[in-house]
């Protein structure tokens, strides 16, 4: 027998400048939304390579219910951008066979809820296969999926899954906090030979940035500083990002320097960034809409108590959504972290006797 | 902009469904005829590669248990009584066609072209899959019930896609019918019209449960309507029947008329696995009837009835068969050389750094362990 193989990877043009038919040239700093970008990394991945197919429920025709696959249908065609019937784990399941056959699948999940139908294929097979087959069989998958809350969505459209999958080995698990960052990472989540979760903090989706988008800079699996600082440590990921640098600015008035670390990666974490940040201030507070009971940052408090024991000088705190099913519109508020409770926690540091406290 | 309608290619209901009485091409007693419904006989080369599949089948089949009695395999699933169906589907493929397996379809993954050994890796437990799925085009045996359906209709759609003639034949149980993947992935198939094809090897029981059990659905064939997919009822014991409807699905398939669905009654003569005990739910008497029915005693028959085969080819036949076992038991009886390190591997395309420590660690223990043996090892 005769072993077929995926063909080599596609040449791939500039994204930025590279000229693609019916594509608008990006050049110079503009404003965007992170949905826009999304949307421009979804394009630009699919020019730049053609075994990349885009699918899911609605992403086609409607451009999806966040607008984030808007006109790729229409400039890429059915064949590569297309609707789907309603059923997450043959999304998933037969994005694992498309891989196997050599193409790229980018998948949506419309709402993170919605992507626990397909969880046995995301942790017994799609995490695993690599793995099963002695590194025969690699799928370079991305599972996208709109996660978190602050948006007034009734159940079920407010979830953050990032602990399920973060806890599963073989998956590499991602949540941009800004637009620039957003198109950056999916770029590198859709040319990573790894499986990858895509987190799209959906709160963000609308938010502005003034940026340049392009695949140049930090690899995937790298944390960024956002925000340098000398007192504490803010960890942040997805849409918490914001909300720490907005806690960080009003620490200023309390006389706190606050740096905020946004992590990027969950899933590999990036120890030494972290550890870096931490030790050097010596405190550090970790914030994430998801309930804190085993929560993500369980994870990260213990790892940087492992590694930072000598240099801290309080506990490592965790500013988390309530333990609760998440809650109805009219009482989210009361579950989502804010600056508010970043600052209180900021405040439980230890900080008696310190100058400047 | 599309409208709220049916598609119009859609064919009519009547025509998707199965007949009522499982397709047979050859009988019970190895004579001709049976119910063929449009089956058509294979030729007699094709006849005499499938009894030659099979011979060598049931030997790998009884040797396998034996392997486990030993110790030597940490389960395995027996094959036996599936023989025509596993055998007819494996030889039914082309070449470039992708086989998708479960975990009782050893015979069919040997079949395939797959060594022995190679085939027992994830039942001897040395690694999950002992072959390289590209190589055969075989992916690995899948133990979660039919979780892999749609990964075979997405192979299959990939490859219409990129407009390969390539086909997926998926393997599943009775049991995997009321799975919601199988669902999911009978419905993606028609939709897409992905080159697929569905065979249910329906022997009975879902470990203990039975059939009754599973379904209220008049057969498991009948549910191909539901997803507008056209289905066959055969009979599993007969491997030119086999043979025969999935090499139709195929050809359907590859003519760009999507999935086919086949249902094949058949019966699992062993336990569920060596470590089951099926005289905890179905009588002796079952399996005595079953054992009449032996696939590859109908088609000998069948073939020495036509002077398809005779007394030294089947000698000469029987004679590879043992030398098959043999190298089985040789290959089996060797240690089994598993590397701890490995584990780091291939968890993703480059270990992380997590992993990285957690290899050192690992290692450095085992050195650890090793100087400890060496200090308590008597001096000579």
């Amino acid at each position: 027998m005769t072993t077929v193989l995926p063909p080599a990877r596609a040449a791939r043009p500039n994204p930025v400048s590279g000229s693609v038919p019916g594509s608008v040239p990006h050049v110079g700093p503009s404003q965007v939304t992170m949905a826009a970008a999304l949307n421009r990394a979804l394009a630009d991945s699919l020019a730049a390579d053609e075994r990349v197919v885009v699918f899911g429920e609605d992403v086609g025709t409607l451009g999806g219910v966040f607008r984030v696959t808007d006109g790729l249908a229409g400039r890429f065609g059915e064949q590569r951008v297309f609707d789907t019937p309603l059923a997450e784990s043959a999304i998933v399941g037969t994005a694992i066979g498309m891989a196997m056959n050599g193409l790229v699948p980018v998948v949506e999940m419309q709402f993170d809820a919605f992507a626990y139908p397909a969880f046995e294929q995301v942790t017994s097979h799609l995490a695993k296969l690599r793995n099963r087959t002695r590194g025969k069989l690699a799928l370079p998958v991305v599972i996208r999926v709109p996660f978190g809350g602050g948006i007034g969505g009734v159940e079920h459209h407010s979830d953050s899954s990032e602990a399920y999958y973060t806890h599963t080995p073989g998956l590499r698990v991602v949540a941009p906090g800004t637009p620039a960052d957003a198109y950056r990472l999916l770029r590198e989540a859709i040319d990573c030979p790894d499986p990858v979760i895509f987190l799209e903090p959906k709160r963000r989706y609308w938010s502005k940035e003034t940026a340049v988008l392009t695949p140049e800079g930090p690899p995937i699996d790298r944390a960024v500083v956002r925000r340098p600082g000398r007192d504490v440590t803010l960890i942040a990921y997805g849409g918490m990002v914001a909300t720490a640098l907005e806690a960080a600015e009003a620490a200023v008035e309390e006389g706190w320097d606050v740096e905020v670390v946004d992590l990027r990666s969950l899933s590999p974490f990036d120890d030494q960034t972290l550890t870096e940040s931490v030790r050097r201030t010596g405190r550090a507070v970790i914030v994430h809409e998801a309930a804190g009971f085993a929560g993500y940052g369980a994870e990260v408090a213990a790892r940087l108590t492992e590694q930072c024991f000598h240099y801290l000088e309080a506990p490592i705190l965790r500013v988390t959504g309530l333990d609760v099913p998440y809650p109805p519109p009219h009482l989210e508020r009361f579950h989502l972290p804010n600056a508010d409770r970043v600052l209180d926690a900021i405040a439980r540091l230890q900080w008696e006797g310190e100058d400047g406290a | 902009m599309t409208t709220h309608a049916y598609p119009s290619e859609t064919a009519s209901a009547g025509s998707l469904l199965p007949s009522a009485a499982p397709l047979q091409l050859i009988d019970q007693d190895g004579r001709p005829g049976g119910n063929p419904g449009g089956l058509e006989l294979p030729g007699s080369e094709v006849l005499r590669a499938l009894h030659r599949g099979m011979v060598l089948g049931r030997r790998f089949d009884t040797q396998a248990t034996a392997l486990t009695k030993q110790g030597r395999l940490a389960v395995y699933p027996s094959s036996r009584g599936q023989d025509a169906c596993q055998v007819g589907a494996a030889l039914a493929l082309r070449d470039q066609d992708w086989l998708f397996p479960t975990y009782r379809d050893s015979v069919a993954i040997l079949t395939r072209g797959v060594p022995a050994e190679e085939t027992l890796t994830l039942l001897r437990g040395d690694w999950h899959c002992g072959y390289d799925p590209y190589a055969y085009r075989v992916a690995p045996q899948c133990t979660p019930l039919a979780t892999n359906t749609p990964h075979a209709v997405g192979l299959a759609y990939a490859a219409r896609l990129r407009q390969q003639d390539q086909v997926a034949l998926v393997l599943l149980g009775d049991g995997a019918t009321s799975e919601g993947d199988t669902h999911e992935a009978l419905n993606f198939a028609a939709v897409w019209k992905a080159p697929a094809v569905f065979l249910v090897q329906n022997n009975g029981y879902a470990i203990s449960v039975p059939l009754a059990k599973q379904t209220a659905a008049p057969t498991l064939a009948a549910k191909g309507i539901g997803y507008g997919v056209p289905s066959l009822l055969i009979d599993g014991n007969d491997a030119a029947a086999v043979y025969a409807a999935v090499r139709a699905g195929v050809e359907r398939a590859a003519a760009g008329e999507g999935p086919t669905l086949i249902e094949a009654i058949t019966y699992r003569i062993e336990a569920h696995t060596n470590a089951d005990d099926a005289t905890r739910y179905r009588a002796g008497t079952e399996v005595g009837a079953w054992l009449e029915r032996d696939p590859i005693a109908r088609l000998e028959s069948y073939l020495r009835a036509g002077a398809l085969l005779d007394d030294a080819a089947a000698e000469r036949l029987a004679a590879e068969a043992e030398r098959l076992a043999e190298e089985l038991r040789e290959s089996m009886n060797a240690d089994v050389s598993a590397d701890p390190a490995e584990l780091f591997e291939h968890v993703y395309a480059r270990p992380t750094a997590l992993l990285e420590r957690e290899r050192a660690a690992l290692l450095a223990e085992l050195e650890d362990l090793e100087d400890l043996e060496d200090l308590e090892e008597p001096a000579p």
